[in-house]
């Protein structure tokens, strides 16, 4: 195991950040923890690298202690937190200098594995951190925090506020850092993201509710959900959905409505109402929950 | 220059340029009045330039641009006088209590002392948070602060709200409702005009354009686009554009 979180608590003051986490991350493995803000992400994220101790439980990284042991933990992890950890007055080339010394290594010692995302900004190597774009300062992040070549990277947000595309491109050199045999763990707000992973935790409230691999992760849900799509647009259905007995929960989502039943009896009931509205485009049919339709029903759930 | 009354926004070859670096490139649109029209692009595109323009907040270099009837060279204290604006970032002044806030905004806006009273009841009711007006915004969790601070930028029912990414970090079902009061909010005639990387919440709005280096690359309806760009959804649409 790279890491083990075995019944984790933190509180803040009155507000309990952590209860009874446990997790274990298998050597080489992308695990995401998905999850809103305040859901307690970066406190666990923290508590692993060993800059917070939790209140009780024990998290040991790759066998480590992370509060005894916590010299040791430091030199086998990278790290990067939600706000990036860059000296805004150092340039590009100084930011990524340093964090090798700091470690007692080269820059070139480990370029080859950060050539991929380096390459990238090594054109604004003399430009000051302060001054790049949110995407290069997330790939400059990124290679301060494998520099010194890192059995474990922990990535706190790392794609938070930054577009489509770059995401997409981050994701893509997490594979490859992956493929280095670098245990990652991520932590996101995006749920289509939770597809590169290999496993995913969900998060609220900081409960870690569920915890699978992307595909089976819905399979633990009964919920007899269906899709609606009108090229009227679905908006004008959504009100009308939810004063139905039978529907229990009704949520936009993309260009469809989601629609949960009570229990399957309602079918009927709902596909008859919804003739009565006689819309010809309307496509009505049963679905696999996604990750996001998975999440949302344990959030509710909570809610109960 | 005539606009269409129908118009909001009126944009005709609207040019930003910073020293050589031309921020946007001749951008020519429109916004109709009711509609949520979708902003879309990558970081660095020209989405803030372009909205800080709209909201009266720094010149275009050249162009004609139309706000709510105003154009943005010398009507710019008119312009904002009828736009509500809210971002992730910048929303709601967390020392101060949700009553403070409703007051304060309702204030800069020259509401009058009986109607802010009224309203500012009737919107803590609607929103199910009379029971902590008197709590720091600081105290209250993400999904209730951006639904205040949504309803504090339309309190003042102005003609246009611009969104600049409101739902970022909220958890799915928050950022739903969050479009329910988007969506409702045009009921009343308000035109949304809003930014966002979440591509599901692309197809919320009537209209998307997307920008890629200073320029309007597409602008239609999210099913016009998907059908022009072969693609499934409006996540494929913005890759295949902003990729290219």
């Amino acid at each position: 195991m790279s890491l083990i979180l075995d019944h984790i608590d933190k509180s803040f003051e009155t507000v309990q950040a952590l209860r009874q986490v446990n997790l274990e991350v298998q050597e080489g493995e992308l695990f995401g923890l998905i999850g809103p803000d305040g859901a307690g992400k970066s406190t666990l994220f923290r508590i692993m690298a060993s800059l917070l101790i939790p209140d009780s439980g024990r998290c040991t990284m790759l066998g480590h202690d992370v509060v005894k042991e916590y010299r040791e933990v430091r030199q086998i992890i990278g790290y990067m937190p939600g706000r990036f950890s860059l000296y805004m007055d150092l340039s590009v080339e100084e930011n990524l200098a340093f964090y090798a010394r700091v470690f007692g290594t080269t820059v070139k010692e480990n370029y080859d594995l950060i050539r991929d995302v380096y390459d990238q900004i090594a054109p604004f190597r003399k430009r000051l951190a302060g001054k790049l774009s949110g995407g290069m300062k997330q790939k400059l992040a990124l290679s301060c925090a494998l520099i010194h070549r890192p059995r474990v990277l922990i990535l706190d947000e790392p794609t938070t506020g930054v577009d489509a595309v770059s995401r997409r491109e981050f994701w893509d050199m997490l594979k490859k850092i992956q493929g280095e045999g670098i245990t990652i763990v991520v932590s996101t707000p995006y749920m289509d993201e939770a597809e590169m992973c290999d496993r995913v935790g969900l998060i609220q409230k900081g409960n870690l509710m569920a915890i699978s691999d992307p595909a089976s992760l819905a399979d633990g849900s009964d919920a007899r959900l269906f899709s609606l799509r009108s090229n009227k647009g679905v908006y004008a259905y959504l009100d009308q959905l939810r004063k139905m007995e039978g529907c229990r929960h009704v949520w936009l989502f993309g260009d469809e409505l989601h629609v949960t039943l009570r229990s399957a009896a309602d079918v009927n009931q709902v596909q008859s109402a919804i003739r009565e509205w006689a819309d010809d485009s309307l496509e009505w049919k049963s679905i696999v929950p996604t990750i996001e339709d998975r999440f949302m029903e344990l959030l509710k759930e909570e809610e109960i | 220059m005539t606009t269409a009354p129908e118009h909001i926004i009126e944009v005709k070859e609207m040019v930003k340029k910073f020293g050589s670096f031309v921020a946007n490139d001749r951008l020519t649109f429109h916004v109709e009045r009711g509609e949520i029209f979708g902003f879309l692009g990558a970081n660095g595109a020209g989405k803030t330039t372009a909205i800080r323009i709209l909201c009266g907040l720094s010149y275009p270099t050249s162009g004609e641009i139309m706000v709510a009837g105003h154009n943005v060279y010398n009507e710019r204290e008119k312009i904002k006088r009828k736009i509500g604006y809210m971002s992730q970032k910048f929303s709601l002044y967390e020392d101060l209590t949700l009553s403070e806030n409703i007051r304060l905004y309702a204030g800069i806006y020259r509401l009058g002392r009986r109607e802010i009273s009224s309203r500012e009841q009737q919107l803590l009711k609607r929103l199910d948070l009379s029971h902590i007006r008197n709590k720091l915004i600081r105290d209250i969790p993400l999904g209730w602060k951006q639904k205040l601070a949504f309803s504090v930028a339309i309190f003042h029912k102005p003609a246009i709200v611009f969104l600049d990414e409101p739902t970022g970090g909220v958890d799915p079902i928050t950022r739903r409702q969050f479009w329910e009061m988007i969506h409702d909010a045009t009921l009343e005639g308000i035109t949304a005009f809003v930014t966002t990387h979440y591509m599901d919440e692309a197809e919320y709005c009537d209209r998307v354009s997307i920008m890629v280096d200073g320029r309007i690359e597409a602008l239609d309806t999210p099913a016009s686009l998907k059908q022009q760009y072969e693609s499934k959804n409006m996540k494929e649409v913005f890759l295949k554009l902003a990729r290219s």
